[in-house]
């Protein structure tokens, strides 16, 4: 369906004279399968030196899979690793880190109790026993220099923000001697005025020859900082092209292999009566600073609100808030005339406000336990499924038997333990149980985040037709594309406060971008 | 996955029933073989020491029914700290329940006038009380300040232990004990009866039974067991589905901790017929039970299983006492020994073995020179 573009055969053997520069790192063919998905198969792609190179493509296309072969935490299936020009056998980040190979992970890892310095100084080899970071600290501040990574070698790393944390690991890959940089999604973590802190530092790098790998899903990223790009669906490669001049339609239809379906049929919203409604709403953070600063909200019944945002701009802290997850230290939350603010989990939940979960398998399902007990999770103790102290498994069983049929859940049994299944039929399963009862309200916190092009289908289908049939939906996602799609008017959150409430028809998504990111519009 | 000769090592996070049983045995046989060890360092030809220990204890009805005394505090602990340790709580303080228990028992057959019949169902209640109120500090504890339970349980112990020296030395000393640190003996009415020709106290062993299987049936039919499976298994799924964490917990440890109050009551009232030095109303019954529920891997019925078996180990150590002259204590080490394998396997519960030779699975070296490769042309 896409034309053969730029860059098919990126493993073109490395020692023939390339045209422009050698590529320092090239991955041929590279297979890697786990029980049940091939994670990657035969995906080739080649680096250079002094470019930022951009892996696109949406959660679960085998980005991570792909740099973590290339660090050695995965031995591939098949193909081979080109490291200028010698082939080589990476087994673990050892072998890695000879090779110039540096990774960022997603999640960090340092201990919190060093300082920034013991931390990079963490296993070198050459470090003397005593007082290991003394000869790193001065390294440390001549690359901060170099590449504008400023960090107190002498701080705490518990002392540091998460874009600091960042810089610590971008450091230590430095100090290693990594010419090739490996980031995983390094945006997530940073406030939108901190990308471009981190985007000089990649030119920086760029600019002396290192070879950097940037993993995302957000386009406007590869716009702002590839030079080339490689676009990964359902782990194999769609297409490696230069990053200038490339459309955002093209990119997204090679990411998701087809047009998106912008619009799904539905009918304009008929807004009954208060479904939701938040006022003035104050909550803290884990950290105990102000998350929600004074907030309002109201979503009626018979629409979707859509929460559009920058993750961390106090979408969880609302969504916990509303569930009775987490407590609200000024305000109020009224669910279908009712008041509801900090009350429990379960009170809330009996008043009728369905919770999607953002983080589905740590939250939303108990991996261990069976389907069935996994459907009642939030109802068990109701009726028919509690009588008096007891369970009765035999209505539990019964209900999960519907619930399996209408939501097409693709499990062996009731009693199968939810862990064999998929993340979409998990995710299938939350929406039955969540959705069987027709709840008034339903808070759905990213529900298509990481799932293919049908699941998401799927879920949004059944989320319209609860909205037809009288629920307000507060729909929290950051992909802008979903709420367009799916909202009837979309409310704009920043800093922990609502920046505007838009209409379906003024929300375009050069105004919500702006919203986005403060800039009133 | 790796490779050990022929044998292929898989990850497998969901081990079926059948490879915890096998691991689980072959726990207990690096236990009894390194036991061995033990018995000959101590000059004690092993396979004798073995063959004297399954005559001693095996050997007719008398010695079964030792092995049965000393299985019923077992099974009371085990049972209670199986519940426990599946709402994740680390309960190691059954030996402190367990004897503040017998304090409560021993405090109604003392002390409360009651008609015949009542003072033992008097007695069973306040021990179960005792223990209970035994357990609950570190549950606050834990539940308002995050205390971590393993340290505040452990500790109790010892508080329980000298609080019941201190009153056997001191206001409890009987006056009809010759100034020996014992309580009075109890009344006639304050003790469990036997079972004919053997000193098992039927009525504990009876009520043991009955909470296994009350407590098999709790996890698996009630809405409390439900809880204690989502709390312990997932308790950020927990707090999403509306349980509430601190009255699940308290009633968890009400009850584990109550059993092993029950298992005290049963030592006092059909084994001493007095409160007694705590290192000999408890042999230790509250720490192996915690090998107990651990080889039973929280289920209250395999409990009753694991129970016997600890229960044969303690019976064990009098047998090697008398005939080898070896110290009671050795007891200890077995069961030490049967905790320590048992937590090392533990691992080997995730791993799937599989055989699978070399020449079937050449594909697990590619990448390495002259082994062929997907789709490779150049």
């Amino acid at each position: 369906m896409i034309g053969v573009t730029a860059g098919q055969s990126p493993h073109a053997s490395p020692e023939a004279g390339a045209p422009e520069s050698a590529p320092l790192l090239a991955l041929c063919a590279i297979t890697k399968r786990f029980p049940g998905v091939v994670a990657n198969d035969r995906v080739s792609l080649d680096v250079r030196a002094g470019e930022v190179h951009a892996l696109l493509g949406e959660n679960g296309a085998g980005k991570t899979t792909l740099v973590n072969v290339l660090y050695g935490l995965y031995q591939p299936d098949a193909g081979e690793i080109v490291v200028d020009g010698r082939r080589v056998r990476i087994r673990s980040p050892r072998d890695a880190i000879a090779c110039g190979i540096g990774m960022v992970p997603q999640h960090f890892l340092l201990v919190r109790r060093h300082t920034v310095a013991e931390n990079v100084a963490l296993g070198l080899p050459q470090e003397g026993f005593l007082r290991p970071a003394r000869r790193v600290e001065r390294r440390i501040v001549e690359l901060g220099t170099r590449y504008g990574l400023a960090a107190d070698p002498r701080a705490r790393i518990w002392e540091l923000s998460p874009s600091e944390h960042q810089r610590v690991e971008i450091l230590k890959a430095l100090v290693r001697g990594a010419r090739i940089l490996v980031l995983d999604e390094p945006t997530s973590v940073l406030a939108p005025q901190e990308v471009g802190g981190l985007f000089e530092v990649l030119r920086r790098m760029k600019g002396d020859g290192h070879a950097v790998i940037f993993i995302t899903h957000k386009l406007d990223e590869v716009e702002a900082i590839a030079d080339r790009v490689t676009v990964l669906r359902r782990g194999r490669v769609v297409a490696t092209m230069p990053a200038a001049g490339v459309s955002r339609r093209t990119l997204v239809q090679m990411m998701v292999g087809r047009d998106v379906q912008f619009v799904l049929p539905r009918a304009p919203a008929a807004p009954t009566g208060e479904a939701l409604t938040a006022e003035a709403l104050e909550a803290d953070n884990d950290r105990g600073a102000p998350a929600l600063r004074g907030l309002d909200l109201a979503v009626r019944r018979g629409e979707i609100v859509g929460l559009a945002g920058i993750a961390g701009n106090g979408q969880r802290e609302l969504v916990e808030v509303l569930t009775g997850l987490r407590r609200a230290t000024r305000g109020r939350v009224r669910v279908l005339g009712r008041e509801v603010t900090n009350r429990t989990a379960a009170a809330i939940c009996d008043a009728g406000v369905a919770h999607i979960p953002e983080d589905r398998v740590h939250m939303g399902v108990v991996a261990t336990m069976t389907v069935a007990e996994n459907l009642v999770l939030r109802r068990y103790r109701h009726p028919p499924f509690s009588r008096g102290p007891l369970l009765d498994y035999a209505a539990v069983t019964r209900f999960a038997r519907e619930m399996i049929a209408a939501y097409e859940i693709a499990t062996p049994a009731a009693t199968t333990p939810v862990r064999a299944l998929s993340g979409g039929n998990i995710q299938r399963l939350i929406l039955a149980r969540e959705l069987a009862a027709r709840p008034g309200v339903i808070v759905a916190a990213h529900p298509t985040y990481g799932l293919d092009v049908s699941a998401t289908e799927h879920i949004h289908r059944l989320l319209l037709r609860r909205r037809e049939e009288g629920a307000g939906v507060l729909l929290v996602s950051e992909d802008l594309d979903e709420i367009l799609a799916l909202a009837d008017r979309v409310a704009v959150i920043f800093r922990g406060r609502i920046a505007a409430v838009l209409s379906v028809g003024e929300a375009t998504r050069e105004r919500v971008g702006l919203l986005m990111t403060g800039q009133a519009a | 996955m790796r490779r050990l000769g022929p044998l292929v090592l898989e990850p497998d996070p969901a081990p079926p029933p059948a490879r915890v049983l096998g691991v689980s045995l072959l726990a207990l046989a690096g236990a009894v073989a390194a036991a061995g060890v033990v018995f000959a360092a101590y000059g004690a030809d092993p396979l004798y020491a073995y063959a004297v220990i399954v005559r001693g204890t095996f050997a007719g009805l008398r010695e079964i029914s030792e092995v049965v005394r000393r299985t019923i505090p077992l099974l009371l602990c085990g049972v209670g700290l199986a519940l426990a340790f599946r709402a994740q709580f680390w309960n190691i303080g059954a030996e402190g329940q367990l004897l503040a228990g017998a304090v409560g028992a021993t405090a109604v057959a003392l002390f409360v006038p009651l008609p015949g019949p009542w003072v033992l169902v008097a007695m069973f209640a306040a021990g179960f009380a005792t223990g209970a109120l035994w357990g609950l500090l570190p549950t606050l504890l834990r539940l308002r300040l995050s205390v971590n339970e393993v340290l505040t349980t452990l500790m109790m112990n010892y508080i329980a232990l000298y609080a019941v020296a201190w009153l056997i030395h001191g206001p409890w000393k009987g006056a009809t004990q010759f100034g020996f640190a014992y309580t009075d003996t109890f009344p006639e009415a304050a003790r469990l009866p036997l079972l004919a020709g053997t000193r098992v106290h039927w009525p504990t062993l009876a009520v043991g039974l009955a909470l296994a299987a009350a407590l098999a049936f709790l996890l698996a039919r009630t809405r409390l067991g439900f809880e204690v499976r989502v709390l312990g298994q997932n308790p950020v799924a927990g707090r999403y589905a509306g349980i509430d964490p601190a009255r699940t917990l308290l009633a968890v440890m009400v009850l584990s901790a109550g059993a092993a109050g029950l298992a005290g009551v049963g030592e006092v009232a059909g084994v001493h017929h007095k409160l007694l030095d705590p290192g000999q109303v408890s042999l230790g019954y509250g720490y192996a039970a915690i090998v107990v529920a651990w080889l039973a891997r929280g289920s209250p019925l395999a409990a009753v299983l694991t129970a016997t078996l600890l229960g044969a180990i303690f019976t064990s150590g009098d047998v090697l006492k008398v005939a080898l002259q070896m110290p009671f204590r050795v007891t200890d080490v077995f069961n030490g020994l049967i905790l320590f394998f048992l937590i090392g396997s533990e691992r080997l519960l995730a791993v799937r073995i599989r055989w699978a030779p070399p020449a079937a699975t050449v594909r697990v070296g590619s990448g390495l020179p002259g082994t062929p490769e997907a789709g490779g042309e150049s």
